[in-house]
C-alpha cells in the first residue's frame, strides 16, 4: 500500500472525489494553478479543468457564500479556507446561512459543502497563523465538525465529509501536514512514511463521521484528544509509563459518545486535552458529558489540558502549546486524586 | 430567446506562467508627463479618467518631466533615494537573517519601496498609516529605529512587541503607524474610522489606509470606500498594486474592472492611478491627495501600479506559478535605479557616491543588527518571557489569566 504524507492523503481525496462526482468543484485561494499554499489542491485544475478547480479572490465571506450557492444548485462544493484565522469574515455565511439554511426552509434547500481550514499551532505562526477554532463551529446548530489526525483517516473523513448532505467543518492540523508531531519540537520531524497509518489505500473508501478511533488501549485513565494532541497523548503516556486509554475523536460533531462512555467507565478518570484556549473550549463540552453520562463511575475530577487564555503567542509558542509535560503533569494528577 | 446559448464560467488566468516568455510591449504605459494635473477640489466626475492612465514623472531618461514634476527639492531626492536603499538593504539583511534560522518568517517589498518613502514624506507628525505588511518603508522613512524593527523580527528581549506578534507585525503609535494584522484588510474601515474621529473632534489630522491588490477583494475594502464616501473622511486610501497575491495574479481580484482605481468611482470618490517606482511621482500624488482630506474635500483613492519583485514571504517560493524573468520584463523597472538615474541627470548624484551611499547603508543596517542580535534572536540568546504572554489581553489582568499564568510557571 502507498504511504502518503497527510497533504498528500487529502490531495488524493479531492482526485477521488473530483473522478467520481462532477458535481465537486475546488475552489478557495492560491488552490488553482499552484495548488493552495500547503499544496493540499495541487495538480487538480491541470487533471480536472478550471471549470472545476479554481483561484477565488481573497473574500473568505464570498468563498463560503458562493459554496452555499452552488450547493443550492445541485454542487458538492469543497472549499479551501488558507488558514482557519481566516475564516471570520465566513462566519455570518456559515453560522447563518450554511447552518441553518435545511432547517429555515423547511429541507427545501441544504448546503452540501465541506470548508476546509488548516489548524493548530506548532509552526511559529503567532496568532494569526495558529487557532484552533472548532469551539466557534460546534456551539452553532446544524455543522459538522471534523478534525482528522493522519493520513489513512483524513482521506476517509474528507470523502464522507464531501459525500455528507450537510455543511461539514474539516479542520486539519498544519503540524501534522509532514509528519506526526507529538510536541517534542527540539526532537527532528519524524515522516509519515514511519507511521503505520501513513498506508492509505488508492481509490475510493469513506469512514464514518461521529466514529472516535482508540488509539491506544489502556486501564488507567482515559484521554479525549483530537488532532495533534493524539501523538502528544501518546508521548505523555510513553514517558510517564502510565497506562492511558488514547481516545482520538477523529469528529467533535456529531460526538462519538458511546466510545468516550464506554472508556471512561472503564478506566474512571479522563483527561481532555486540546491546544485551543481553554474558556468555553471544546474541552468543556467533553466534560460536561464524562459528568452528565459518568459521574458514578469517576474516581477523579476530570482534568482539563489546553492552550492559555490569551492570543497564540509566537516568541512563546511552546510555553502556549500543551505538551507532553503538561499533559504528563495532568496525568499524575489525576492518578493521585 | 427560445434557444439560449449555454453558460460557462470564466475563470480569468495570468497572461504568462512557468515555462512562457513574459513580454509586457502589448501593455499601454503613457509617456511620462502626459497625465494632468488638476486642481484639489476637482469633483470626482470631471477625473474619472485619471483612474485608467498612469501618472509618471520619471521618463525613460530619467527626467522629471510634466505637471506632476518639481513637488521635492534637490536635499529631499537625494534623502528618498537613501531612505530605499536603506529600506532594501535591511530587508536583504532580515531575508538573511531568516535563512540563517535566527527567526521564523520575513516578508520584503523589494521593487516597492518608492510607494512607502515617498507617501511618508508627504504625511505630517499626528497622522496615521494604518499599513499592510509590506509597508515597512513608512516606517523607516519616518525615523523608526531599525534597532527596534530587528528586535521586533527576533522577538527577542527588546522586541516592543514582546515576542507576541509574527515578525514584520510591527506597532508604532508614535511614529504613525498603526498596529499591523495578519487578517488581510481589516485596517482599511479602521483608517477611515480613525479619519472620521478627527472630523468629528475638529482636528486636522488625516489617516492613511493601505491595501494590497488581492486583499481589495475583501468586504473590508468595500466597507471602507462607503463609510469614506458617506462621511467624506480625511483619509487616504492606498491600494498597492503589485501584480500579485501570493500565487494569484491580480486580475482575479480585479474581475471585470478596468483597474483597481476605477473601484472608487461606484463610491463616487476621486480615483487616482500613479506609477509606483516612481518616487517624484508618488510624492506629488500623495501630497495631493494628502492635501484633499487636510483640506475637508474628502478622501481619494490611489492605486500604486508596481511589480512585487521578490516572494510573497520566506514561506514561498514563486518560480512554481509565474515565469522567472518576469520581473525583469516588468515595463516600470526600479524604483531605486530610476531615481539614482534622474540625481545623476541633475549633477546630484554620481556612480561613485552611489557606490558609496551603499557601503554607508550597509554598514548602518549591519551595526543595528549587530545590537539587535545582542539582545537575543528567536532561538538563541535573551528572549521575550512567556510570563509576557499573559499581560495585555486586557487592562487589568482577570483572575482566570493570573491562575493560568501561575500554572504556566510564570
Ligand atoms: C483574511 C485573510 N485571508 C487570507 C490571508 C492569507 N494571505 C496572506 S497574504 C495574502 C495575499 C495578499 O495579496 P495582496 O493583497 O496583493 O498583498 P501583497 O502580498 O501582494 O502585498 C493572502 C491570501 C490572510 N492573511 N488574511
Ligand atoms: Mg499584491
Amino acid at each position: 500500500m502507498p504511504t502518503m504524507t497527510m497533504i498528500e492523503a487529502i490531495r488524493d481525496a479531492h482526485d477521488v472525489m473530483m473522478a467520481r462526482d462532477d458535481n465537486v468543484v475546488v475552489f478557495g485561494e492560491d488552490v488553482g494553478y499552484f495548488g493552495g499554499v500547503f499544496r493540499c489542491t495541487r495538480g487538480l485544475q491541470q487533471k480536472y479543468g478550471r471549470n472545476r478547480c479554481f483561484d477565488a479572490p481573497i473574500n473568505e465571506s464570498g468563498i463560503v457564500g458562493a459554496a452555499i450557492g452552488m450547493a443550492a444548485y445541485g454542487l458538492r462544493p469543497c472549499v479551501e479556507i488558507q488558514f482557519a484565522d481566516y475564516m471570520y469574515p465566513a462566519y455570518d455565511q456559515l453560522v447563518s446561512e450554511a447552518a441553518r439554511l435545511r432547517h429555515r426552509s423547511a429541507n427545501d434547500f441544504a448546503a452540501p459543502i465541506t470548508v476546509r481550514m488548516p489548524t493548530g499551532g506548532g509552526i511559529f505562526g503567532a496568532q494569526t497563523h495558529s487557532q484552533s477554532p472548532e469551539a466557534l463551529f460546534t456551539h452553532v446548530s446544524g455543522l459538522k465538525t471534523v478534525v482528522p489526525s493522519n493520513p489513512y483517516d483524513a482521506k476517509g473523513l474528507l470523502i464522507a465529509a464531501i459525500e455528507t448532505d450537510d455543511p461539514v467543518i474539516f479542520l486539519e492540523p498544519k503540524r501534522l501536514y509532514n509528519g506526526p508531531f507529538d510536541g517534542h519540537h527540539e526532537r527532528p520531524v519524524v515522516p509519515w512514511s514511519k507511521h503505520p497509518l501513513s498506508e492509505v489505500p488508492e481509490g475510493y473508501y469513506s469512514l464514518p463521521l461521529g466514529v472516535a478511533s482508540v488509539r491506544r488501549p489502556g486501564t488507567a485513565l482515559t484521554v479525549l484528544a483530537y488532532g495533534t494532541m493524539v501523538y502528544v497523548a501518546e508521548a505523555a503516556a510513553a514517558e510517564t509509563g502510565i497506562d492511558a486509554e488514547i481516545i482520538d475523536l477523529r469528529t467533535l460533531l456529531p460526538l462519538d459518545v458511546d466510545t468516550i462512555v464506554a472508556s471512561v467507565e472503564k478506566t474512571r478518570r479522563c483527561v481532555i486535552v486540546h491546544e485551543a484556549t481553554r474558556t468555553s473550549g471544546f474541552g468543556a463540552e467533553l466534560s460536561a458529558t464524562v459528568q452528565e453520562l459518568c459521574f458514578y463511575h469517576l474516581e477523579a475530577p476530570i482534568v482539563r489540558v489546553t492552550g492559555w487564555d490569551t492570543p497564540y503567542p509566537h516568541a512563546q509558542e511552546w510555553a502556549y502549546f500543551p505538551g507532553p509535560q503538561r499533559l504528563g503533569e495532568a496525568f499524575r494528577r489525576v492518578m493521585e486524586a | 430567446m427560445s434557444n439560449p446559448p449555454r453558460l460557462s464560467l470564466r475563470v480569468p488566468e495570468p497572461e504568462f506562467r512557468p515555462g512562457t516568455k513574459p513580454d509586457f510591449s502589448g501593455v499601454n504605459i503613457p509617456r511620462a508627463g502626459t497625465v494632468r494635473r488638476p486642481p484639489v477640489d476637482a469633483a470626482p466626475e470631471e477625473i474619472r479618467d485619471l483612474a485608467y492612465s498612469i501618472i509618471r514623472v520619471l521618463n525613460r531618461d530619467g527626467e522629471a518631466v510634466g505637471p506632476w514634476a518639481g513637488e521635492l527639492s534637490d536635499e529631499a531626492l537625494q534623502a528618498g533615494l537613501k531612505t530605499m536603499m536603506k529600506v532594501r538593504a535591511y530587508d536583504a539583511r532580515m531575508q538573511m537573517a531568516q535563512r540563517q534560522g535566527k527567526t521564523s518568517f520575513y516578508m520584503q517589498c523589494t521593487g516597492e519601496e518608492a510607494i512607502a518613502c515617498a507617501f511618508q514624506m508627504a504625511l505630517e507628525p499626528g497622522d496615521m498609516n494604518f499599513p499592510t505588511y509590506r509597508q515597512q518603508g513608512l516606517l523607516v522613512a519616518s525615523g523608526y529605529p531599525l534597532v527596534d524593527m530587528m528586535c521586533q523580527i527576533y522577538s527577542n528581549s527588546r522586541d516592543p512587541l514582546k515576542g507576541r506578534q509574527l515578525p514584520v507585525m510591527y506597532s508604532s503609535k508614535a511614529h504613525g503607524f498603526f498596529s499591523i494584522s495578519g487578517n488581510l484588510g481589516t485596517q482599511y474601515p479602521q483608517a477611515v474610522g480613525w479619519a472620521m474621529a478627527s472630523a468629528i473632534k475638529g482636528d486636522t489630522r488625516i489617516a492613511a489606509g493601505w491595501i494590497g491588490d488581492g486583499s481589495t477583494a475583501e468586504s473590508d475594502f468595500h466597507s471602507a470606500l462607503v463609510f469614506a464616501s458617506t462621511y467624506k473622511a480625511p483619509v487616504v486610501l492606498n491600494i498597492v498594486n503589485n501584480q500579485w497575491a501570493i500565487s494569484t495574479f491580480q486580475g482575479i481580484a480585479r474581475g471585470g474592472s478596468g483597474t483597481f482605481a476605477a473601484r472608487g468611482h461606484g463610491f463616487g470618490i476621486p480615483s487616482l492611478r500613479v506609477d509606483g517606482n516612481d518616487y517624484p511621482a508618488v510624492y506629488a500624488v500623495a501630497k495631493w491627495a494628502i492635501e484633499r482630506a487636510r483640506r475637508n474635500l474628502g478622501p481619494t483613492l490611489v492605486e500604486y501600479v508596481t511589480y512585487r519583485a521578490a516572494a510573497h514571504s520566506t514561506s514561498d517560493d514563486p518560480s512554481a506559478y509565474r515565469p522567472k524573468e518576469e520581473s525583469e520584463a516588468w515595463p516600470l523597472g526600479d524604483p531605486i535605479e530610476r531615481l539614482k538615474i534622474h540625481l545623476i541627470g541633475k549633477k546630484l548624484w554620481s556612480e561613485e557616491r552611489h557606490t558609496q551611499a551603499v557601503a554607508e547603508v550597509e554598514a548602518e543596517v549591519i551595526a543595528a543588527q549587530k545590537e539587535a542580535e545582542s539582545y537575543g534572536t528567536l532561538h538563541t540568546g535573551p528572549k521575550a518571557s512567556g510570563r509576557d504572554m499573559f499581560v495585555d489581553v486586557f487592562k487589568e489582568m482577570p483572575q482566570h489569566l493570573r491562575r493560568q499564568r501561575q500554572e504556566a510557571g510564570y
